[in-house]
């Protein structure tokens, strides 16, 4: 695939140390410009870690980061075209919305009438024109989270960090507020890069995924690319849910894996890239396993619970091979449900399993 | 389950102590403060109110003497806050704000160590060494040891606040194009003036108090407020006495009651938190 | 609402890193020059030789603390008697200062216990009502004691006029006046460690014991105390310390007969009669006391004890 896009943020080999602990090990990545790049993983991955080197606040013990080219390995977070909005927003309590949000601009040295005209059209663009003369004891969450964002827009940085912004927001606020932060993405044309532990945000909104787990990056992709073929059992299991079924295989050829399953049945399906012979395991999504009868499916077993799940039922299957299997149904008058203890055979395509890297 | 009478935090006579323990504070300083409106030569025998020592200590025999002392101690108070001041909240920016650096453990020793050495013990080095190097006691010799004994009182209230200032708005500061020095001073010094103004006020007090140190160091020819009053105990509590010692303790708890307040007051109107939900 | 990771990883702030040590210097300068070098300078001093009306010779000599503890030198003629009026005044200090802690604990726990047991606003007020006399000049305070207790000072007329004594009580000028003054001079640095060791206190012991049948002496006694115990000896040493090497009370309250540490070592600076070295050993000896009362509290804190 042709890669003439360029590059923002050149991520080199970046290892990060705290003393004895290794916050970082090896990270490697390419941030495409105007891109809206999303870090995912779970607390202590080391999201956080990379997010403060980039910015500035911490000094790579290994490897090097480069912005449009340059090294910004030696630069103080001052000298860093690169603005960030903070998890805790850390408006200044002591001045109100328009200091706040000129702050960044006055430092640069631009005189005070340009910089509140470039004020007023960043509230506009996050629609807090009304609130420019607040102080932020007097504002909500939403509104501390959208004044910080016009901080970190207004002196047009050339890339934005956002660490974990919508966490302190309800579920119904942080959906609106989704949608607004890609369409300003969109609208400035600056690279994001944004962190977060909520995969279904990461799914939503983002060109690209980093996933990362033990200051390791995991997998870097689309939403599609990283759901549909998860390259290890972390990355199957983090995002979404998976069902891991273990398998022998017999050969690993040209991206493609021919495993047996248990009770004998034999696919060929999509391998990871370092999926080896031998015993193995298949990650396949829990909607996309069919209940047929008994002894007419790939896998043999019994439906052992319901969980009702309002739009979904999910039946929990005990396979005879042992290992547990969760199917989504969805809850429709027209399927049939099994019931409890009643034996059933379980269908699903190749295409919809994935042989992991173990 | 029978309902048990007891309150487990009660004990019989607790009360009463306490009650006693407070009556027992207040009792010498309310009739000295009540002794003092009173218009009598005699200092024991009850007159009429009147302002006559107040007026005596203003225009009276010893009023210059008291003039110059008090002089002496404001201008000294002032000069040793200001310096104690500045002396602690460079440290406590350095203790709490400068990651580590060598020899940071002693520091802390160090800042506290006024506080731990006994007065009198501090008062006799002091003088010996103002003697060993040949400088003369008085009046400068009385601000430099102000000064030392200053700093560990004003830096309490200064680190108590800064501790209280996450470092995030710094740092979101200097992500905004701002040098350190500019985070300092826009946004550090201005979230920490309640602290900063507080350790000002305490300094000032204890520097304005302060007998035995002072008695020591400030050789033969300076006086401050308190060493003027005890050479006049010395010689027989007259009423004028009582007067100044009013004031002095109406001044020293109103300085107190002020460095409180402005402590409180800044935490109120700059929360440092942010609010949750919306 | 997920939970906020530290900004700082470490735990440290070190926005200013880099610029640690010149932020500390100046109070390392002031301090190391104007408090530890003279207190290094007072140990030198006390080995030196005393100079007629004050100062020193700069010879070296034994003698401060030769006379401090014998009453003819190491070196005479006869041989060394132990010399017990310093040791005395030292010891009647030790116990005055002692007896004193004594009085403000007794005193200042159940106050303590008092205001740390009230509910909402009234806890605070109560706080500020114990705390806003220390707020007082010291001096000041021990003068309106010295006024109060006085032979013909409101009390006695008090006394006498209620018929209660037909002489005055001499109070000042005694032993129990100096108490009096120790006591009322350091009673707050009992009455407020024991009340933020009370405030922390966790009232379901209390009643996990009464559940097991305890009466409430016996809670008191075997319950709280330990756990209040660190708050109480935190007081102690608050009061202790400054009683040892107090001056005012023993000089305004005291008079001629009831020497402590801090006259004693007040007079060797006085003029002709003065014998520096000597007032150098004894401050010497009172700053190793109080320093081996606060390392023994010192060590006892970290090896988790109290």
């Amino acid at each position: 695939m042709s890669t003439d896009k360029k590059i923002s943020i050149d991520i080199q080999n970046v290892t990060k140390r705290f003393g004895a602990f290794t916050a970082l090990n090896g990270v490697s990545l390419d941030i495409r410009d105007n891109e809206f790049f999303t870090l995912l993983g779970p607390s202590g991955c080391g999201k956080t870690t990379l997010l403060r080197l980039i910015a500035g606040f911490e000094e790579v013990t290994d490897g090097a980061i480069h912005l449009y080219g340059q090294n910004i390995a030696d630069l103080l977070p001052n000298e860093r075209p690169i603005n960030t909005v903070f998890q805790q927003y850390a408006l200044f309590p002591h001045m109100n919305v328009t200091d706040n949000v000129m702050f960044g601009l006055l430092r640069l040295g631009q005189d005070t009438s340009k910089a509140k005209a470039r004020v007023l059209e960043v509230l506009e663009l996050v629609r807090l024109s009304d609130f420019a003369d607040r102080m932020p004891g007097q504002l909500s969450g939403g509104q501390q989270q959208r004044v910080a964002l016009a901080r970190a827009l207004a002196p047009s940085p050339k890339v934005l960090l956002l660490d974990e912004p919508l966490s302190a927001l309800d579920l119904k606020l942080r959906q609106a507020v989704r949608l607004e932060l890609q369409q300003i993405q969109v609208q400035t044309g600056i690279t994001f890069i944004f962190v977060t532990h909520d995969q279904e945000e990461a799914l939503t909104m983002s060109d690209r995924i980093a996933v990362l787990e033990g200051g390791r990056v995991q997998q870097v992709g689309s939403a599609r690319e990283i759901y549909e073929a998860p390259e290890n059992k972390f990355v199957a299991d983090f995002i979404g849910e998976t069902n891991l079924i273990d398998v022998t295989v017999s050969n690993v050829e040209k991206g493609k894996g021919s495993c047996v399953l248990p009770g004998g049945a034999q696919i060929i399906c999509s391998a990871a890239e370092g999926a080896l012979v031998g015993s193995g395991h298949l990650s396949l999504r829990p909607e996309r396993i069919k209940i047929t009868a008994s002894g007419k499916g790939m896998l043999e077993g019994k439906a052992v619970r319901h969980i009702y799940l309002g739009t979904d039922l999910h039946i929990e299957v005990s396979l005879t091979s042992g290992s547990h299997v969760t199917v989504r149904m969805q809850n429709s008058t027209q399927i049939k449900i099994p019931n409890v203890g009643q034996s059933v055979g379980l269908d699903f395509e190749a295409s919809s399993a994935r042989l992991l890297v173990d | 389950m029978y309902t048990k009478n007891v309150d487990l935090r009660h004990f019989t006579g607790f009360k009463s102590l306490t009650l006693l323990c407070l009556f027992l504070l207040y009792a010498p300083l309310i009739i000295v403060m009540v002794y003092s409106f009173n218009d009598s030569n005699s200092i024991t025998r009850w007159n009429t109110v009147s302002l006559r020592w107040y007026y005596d200590l203003f225009y009276g025999v010893d009023a210059p003497k008291f003039k110059t002392a008090a002089i002496n101690s404001v201008s000294i108070a002032v000069m040793a806050a200001i310096s104690a001041t500045v002396i602690a909240t460079m440290a406590a920016t350095a203790m709490l704000r400068a990651g580590r650096f060598r020899g940071k453990s002693v520091s802390f020793a160090l800042i506290n160590l006024p506080l731990m050495v006994p007065e009198i013990v501090t008062a006799v080095a002091t003088l010996i060494f103002f003697s060993a190097i040949g400088f003369t006691t008085g009046y400068l010799t009385i601000l430099i040891a102000h000064i030392v004994f200053c700093i560990p009182f004003a830096y309490l209230p200064i680190a108590a606040r800064m501790q209280g200032i996450e470092d995030v708005y710094e740092q979101a500061a200097q992500d905004l194009y701002a040098t350190r020095f500019q985070a300092f001073r826009l946004i550090l010094l201005p979230l920490m003036a309640p602290g900063i103004i507080s350790g000002f006020l305490l300094a000032f007090i204890i520097s304005l108090d302060d007998f035995i140190i002072t008695n020591f160091v400030k050789g033969a020819g300076v006086e401050t407020l308190p060493t003027v009053i005890f050479g006049a105990v010395k010689q027989g509590i007259k009423p004028n006495i009582m007067a100044i010692s009013t004031l002095l303790l109406a001044v020293s708890v109103g300085f107190v009651a002020l460095s409180y307040f402005v402590g409180r007051m800044g935490e109120k109107s700059n929360p440092t938190t942010t609010k949750q939900g919306d | 609402m997920a939970e906020l990771p530290k900004v700082n990883p470490e735990g440290l702030a070190k926005t200013y890193s880099g610029f640690g040590i010149p932020l500390i210097l100046p109070a390392w300068i002031i301090i190391g020059f104007f408090l530890v070098i003279p207190v290094a300078m007072m140990l030198v001093y006390s080995f030196l030789t005393k100079e007629f009306r004050g100062g020193v010779i700069w010879e070296f000599s034994l003698s401060a603390y030769d006379q401090f503890f014998l009453y003819r030198g190491l070196f005479g003629d006869s041989p060394p008697v132990i010399e017990w009026t310093y040791i005395s005044i030292f010891w009647r200090s030790i116990w005055q200062a002692g007896l004193a802690t004594f009085c403000c604990l007794i005193i200042g726990f159940p106050t303590a216990w008092f205001i740390a047991t009230r509910t909402g606003r009234n806890k605070t007020i109560w706080l500020f009502l114990i705390t806003i006399p220390y707020w007082v000049n010291l001096l000041i305070r021990t003068i309106s004691m010295k006024f109060l207790i006085r032979d013909n000072g409101p009390l006695n007329e008090f006394f006498l006029s209620i018929g209660l004594i037909s002489e005055p009580f001499h109070i000042i000028n005694t032993n129990f006046a100096v108490q009096l003054g120790l006591f009322y001079s350091y009673l707050p640095f009992m009455v407020l460690p024991i009340y933020a060791a009370v405030e922390r206190y966790n009232f379901a012991l209390s009643e996990a014991a009464a559940d097991l049948y305890a009466s409430r002496t016996v809670t008191l006694f075997k319950v709280i105390l330990p756990t209040v115990k660190p708050g109480i000896v935190a007081g102690c040493i608050l009061v202790f310390v400054p009683s040892l090497g107090a001056f005012l009370a023993p000089d305004l309250l005291g008079g001629a007969k009831n020497f402590m540490i801090g006259s004693l070592i007040e007079e060797q600076f006085k003029g002709a009669a003065g014998n520096w070295p000597f007032g150098a050993a004894a401050s010497m000896i009172l700053l190793s006391l109080v320093l081996i009362v606060l390392t023994f509290y010192a060590r006892n804190q970290t090896r988790g004890q109290i």
